[in-house]
């Protein structure tokens, strides 16, 4: 029987089409229409999102895909960052890099997130990836200079170095002269992350002068305010910024000098860095303000009025991080300066303090709801909020993407009606159609997740904390959230009725992670029993879960959905419904 | 234990519920939780079966776990609402989360007694790389008001105050004392352990949770050969370990010989080494032995 199509294209026209669909979702419903299409774009599918990276295997990976050229992978859960995840959970990208050396000779880009990456992994990329060109390690740890040299040393078309982030063992400051002279392809270089003393400053001149390409650069601590000017006139096309520490004391030359270097930069358009920033050397930057789009003084000590003026200063603002001491004046003032704005996040300059420390309110946030038409992204710690405001908020920004708010005493009322919070949240789910991303704080009920799973239905992830009465509160979420892909909840009472309840749900998810609830180990067990696509841990370090009464909740459950698996690198303090201990590292 | 429990299929694909067994499901939850609507207000969520200190009406939901019944790290739940104090003076009773936060790996004990700063790990959730820049910036007056804290039977004048350069993220120290995770590594465990310096005010604290982080746990999963049956004294050097740690200038020194806050101030990172492997460390080391046996830390 012919099953061949009249209009079928020869594989090469197919494949030449292809090429022309980037994103992962619209590759992968190209590759479901027919076995054809499958086989002809599993060839020609040059980059990979691998978002959990133990939901699959390399060898399952490499497979599927042979050719492939760019790969990025995420290790540990979000709540690894707020150090809510043992070390030694794993993340580790070495079985990757010793699968994709063989597999993958032409690999020209890596970016990992949370994961560990050690110096023999390093060592390996170098040496196995002829025309290396990006690396990128996302709040990554495990590795140390001497793994940075190797890169430098070897990796001959290394266009991207961004440690953004990461912990790195900072043996030595002069990893950094391991590029050769001859070595000019550098485009981006974010070393903000590192703490050494010594960076060779000369070293770091010299690259920076040869590499003509250079758009990025993000300095870090050690390098100090004098000798950015220079590194500035070597590099006047740069279009990302990041200064190291920013402070000095005042002296003409200096200023003028470093003014003048800024001025320079005609292409500058993002700064960031700014740590313990003097007003005093803060002009210095104001010839290149009225071309920010981007600015970063979340490590900036500086307060009002000079960081009023400075933000005013910048309309093309779209982007912007700062520290609380902007206050409520501030964010007015910028509210009605920077009608570009999209991304706002708002830091705590004192979060462990009991009283505040600054006056900064949920009156700013409103200021900027009101001000601000194209805002769709916020992170906002502040020490106080009421349904009022966050009604306000989201009947002015119904185009609101990411909505996080991090209320810092748990379980915070409305301080002006002493209500939950629930209305509030309620009003932004239901007004902001588009929300993809939100996190909860403040007192809250089941009523809040009831509003939730009902409106917020391009909602991808929820971060939880602190909230909830009962397991209908879960299961509001787990049933109502169609496009759920990461739920992180943490100290709720949520147990195992809903969890139950829901489990092929969790089939449809990357993950779920809950940590101070109220799940049994049981529970657990069976779940990990009945979906065998899902991989169920259990992270208790207080030994075996069943050394404990059955009543006792587990401290800290990750569930996520893989083609790969049990994982066979679990520490000690994991526990799966195997109890097979061999399959543990030891 | 499949008796009760109905795993719903479907997905959550649809929002509505489409097959009787579904139906079945969100039924069951519904009826549990039926006296929510009214209660929810006044109930705070708080696991009161710890008996924990008052100010808080409301009660235990059936069927909610009784926490009470097994040791757990402290949560801000344990402590009384902040709701019902918050009232518009933003109180210094609301300490419910000001303060110190504790490393996950100390060990739990029942009973939340909120008088004075809690421990809640991991909130606000702040990046670590933020945290560390935070408190570098902190207040030099703050740092002189702490550093009675701590300090037992050594002379204040040892404690010079170090002016905090800024630049050692990596030590996770700080004048604050918010935060200080420390990698910790044993010999013979491939996988490091990071501790909360800040979570304890003397070594006493610190080598008794790091024994019940490694030696502990080296029971417990029993992959360990060199099992210790008995609480070693990490300090005092009597035992096969003894605990060490990398200075800011890269040297290796044991653990316990300077102040404490110096030692904080100081330390980059810990190793619990071999004591065979320690005899080069430090020349005074056989010395301090002795001293070590005479002088309380």
């Amino acid at each position: 029987m012919q099953k061949k199509m009249a209009y079928s294209f020869p594989d090469e026209v197919l494949e030449h089409v292809f090429s022309f669909i980037q994103s992962d979702k619209d590759r992968n419903a190209v590759s479901m229409v027919c076995k054809s299409w499958y086989d002809i774009e599993r060839w020609c599918r040059r980059k990979i999102f691998v978002g959990n990276c133990y939901a699959v295997n390399p060898r399952i990976v490499i497979r599927r895909f042979p050719e492939v050229r760019s790969i990025e992978l995420k290790g540990k859960p979000h709540f690894a960052d707020f150090n809510l995840v043992p070390d030694g959970w794993g993340g580790y990208v070495f079985p990757w890099i010793l699968e994709m050396a063989r597999a993958y000779p032409w690999l020209e880009e890596i970016r990992l997130k949370r994961m560990v990456v050690t110096d023999e992994s390093l060592e390996l990329i170098a040496k196995s990836f002829k025309n290396f060109k990006v690396l990128v390690l996302f709040s990554c740890e495990g590795f140390s200079t001497d793994g940075l040299a190797a890169i430098a040393a070897s990796c001959k078309n290394l266009r991207e170095l961004d440690l953004r982030d990461s912990e790195v063992d900072d043996l030595s400051g002069h990893w950094l002269s391991h590029f050769p002279e001859t070595y000019t392809s550098l485009v981006s270089l974010n070393i903000s992350c590192l703490g050494s003393d010594e960076v060779s400053f000369s070293a770091l001149e010299r690259l920076v002068g040869r590499c003509p390409n250079l758009r990025t650069l993000l300095l870090n601590r050690a390098v100090p305010l004098d000798k950015i000017a220079n590194i500035l006139r070597r590099a006047p096309q740069l279009v990302e910024f990041g200064t190291g520490t920013y402070t000095a004391e005042l002296r003409p030359d200096v200023f003028s000098y470093l003014a003048g270097a800024f001025s320079s930069c005609k292409e500058l358009r993002s700064l960031s860095g700014f740590w313990e920033a003097v007003p005093a050397y803060i002009p210095a930057i104001y010839s290149v303000c009225s071309r920010l789009t981007s600015l970063n003084l979340s490590f900036a000590t500086i307060q009002n009025p000079d960081l009023i003026k400075l933000v005013s200063l910048c309309p093309s603002l779209q982007r912007l991080l700062v520290l609380d001491y902007i206050e409520d004046s501030g964010l007015e003032a910028l509210a009605s300066s920077c009608k570009d704005l999209q991304e706002l996040r708002v830091f705590p300059s004192d979060p462990f303090g009991v009283e505040p420390n600054v006056s900064l309110t949920e009156q700013g946030l409103v200021a900027i709801s009101w001000g601000c038409p194209k805002l769709e992204s916020v992170l906002y710690f502040c020490r106080q909020m009421s349904n009022a405001a966050l009604v306000t908020i989201a009947q002015n920004r119904p185009n609101l993407t990411r909505f996080r708010l991090c209320i810092i005493d748990p379980k915070t009322v409305d301080y002006l009606t002493h209500e939950p919070l629930d209305v509030g949240f309620g009003a932004i789910v239901e007004h902001c159609k588009d929300l993809r991303r939100l996190s909860l704080s403040g007192l809250l009920t089941d009523r809040v997740f009831d509003y939730i799973g009902t409106y917020a239905k391009k909602l991808e992830m929820l971060s939880v904390a602190f909230a909830g009465d009962s397991d209908l509160g879960l299961h509001h979420v787990l049933s109502g959230c169609e496009s759920l892909r990461k739920l992180e909840i943490r100290d709720c009472p949520f147990g195992d009725k809903a969890l139950l309840a829901n489990a092929a749900k969790l089939e449809t998810m990357r993950s779920l992670w809950m940590s101070s609830c109220s799940v049994s180990f049981g529970a657990c067990k069976l779940l990990g029993q009945k979906m065998p696509r899902l991989n169920v841990e259990v992270i208790d370090e207080r030994g075996h879960p069943d050394s404990r009464p059955e009543s006792c909740p587990v401290d800290k459950l990750y569930i996520y959905r893989s083609v790969a698996g049990p994982r066979v690198d679990m520490p000690p303090f994991v526990w799966t419904k195997d109890e097979d201990s061999s399959l543990r590292l030891s | 234990m499949d008796g009760g429990l109905v795993l719903l299929g479907g997905g959550g694909g649809s929002s509505g519920v489409s097959t009787n067994e579904s139906a079945v499901s969100k039924v069951e939850v519904v009826s549990e939780a039926s006296s929510y609507p009214a209660e929810s207000e006044l109930e705070l969520g708080l696991g009161l079966s710890l008996g924990g200190p008052g100010g808080v009406t409301g009660k235990t939901k059936a069927g909610n776990s009784p926490w009470g019944e097994c040791g757990r790290i402290l949560t801000a739940k344990d402590f009384p609402s902040v709701a019902s104090h918050r009232a518009n003076t933003g109180g210094p009773s609301s300490v419910a989360v000001s303060g110190i936060k504790r490393a996950a790996e100390s060990v739990p004990h029942e009973g939340g007694s909120p008088t004075g700063v809690s421990q809640v790990v991991g909130w606000p959730p702040i990046r670590a790389f933020r945290m560390n820049s935070l408190v570098n910036q902190a207040k030099a007056p703050r740092a002189e008001e702490e550093e009675g804290v701590g300090e037992k039977d050594k002379p204040k004048d040892a404690l010079k105050k170090k002016p905090y350069n800024g630049k050692k993220i990596s030590s996770g120290v700080n004048e604050k004392g918010h935060l200080g995770f420390v990698k910790v590594n044993m010999d013979g465990l491939p996988i490091g352990r990071k501790v909360d310096l800040n979570a304890h005010s003397c070594y006493e604290g610190l080598a008794q949770a790091l024994e019940d982080m490694f030696l502990r746990s080296a029971n417990s999963a029993g992959s360990e050969k060199e099992q210790v049956t008995k609480p070693s004294k990490l300090l005092e050097g009597s035992s096969e370990f003894v605990l060490t740690y990398e200075d800011k200038e890269g040297d290796w020194m044991l653990v316990g010989d300077v102040p404490w806050r110096m030692f904080l101030s100081s330390v980059r990172r810990l190793r619990i080494m071999r004591t065979s492997e320690a005899n080069g460390l430090a020349p005074r080391f056989h010395e301090r032995n002795e001293k070590q046996r005479n002088k309380p830390i």
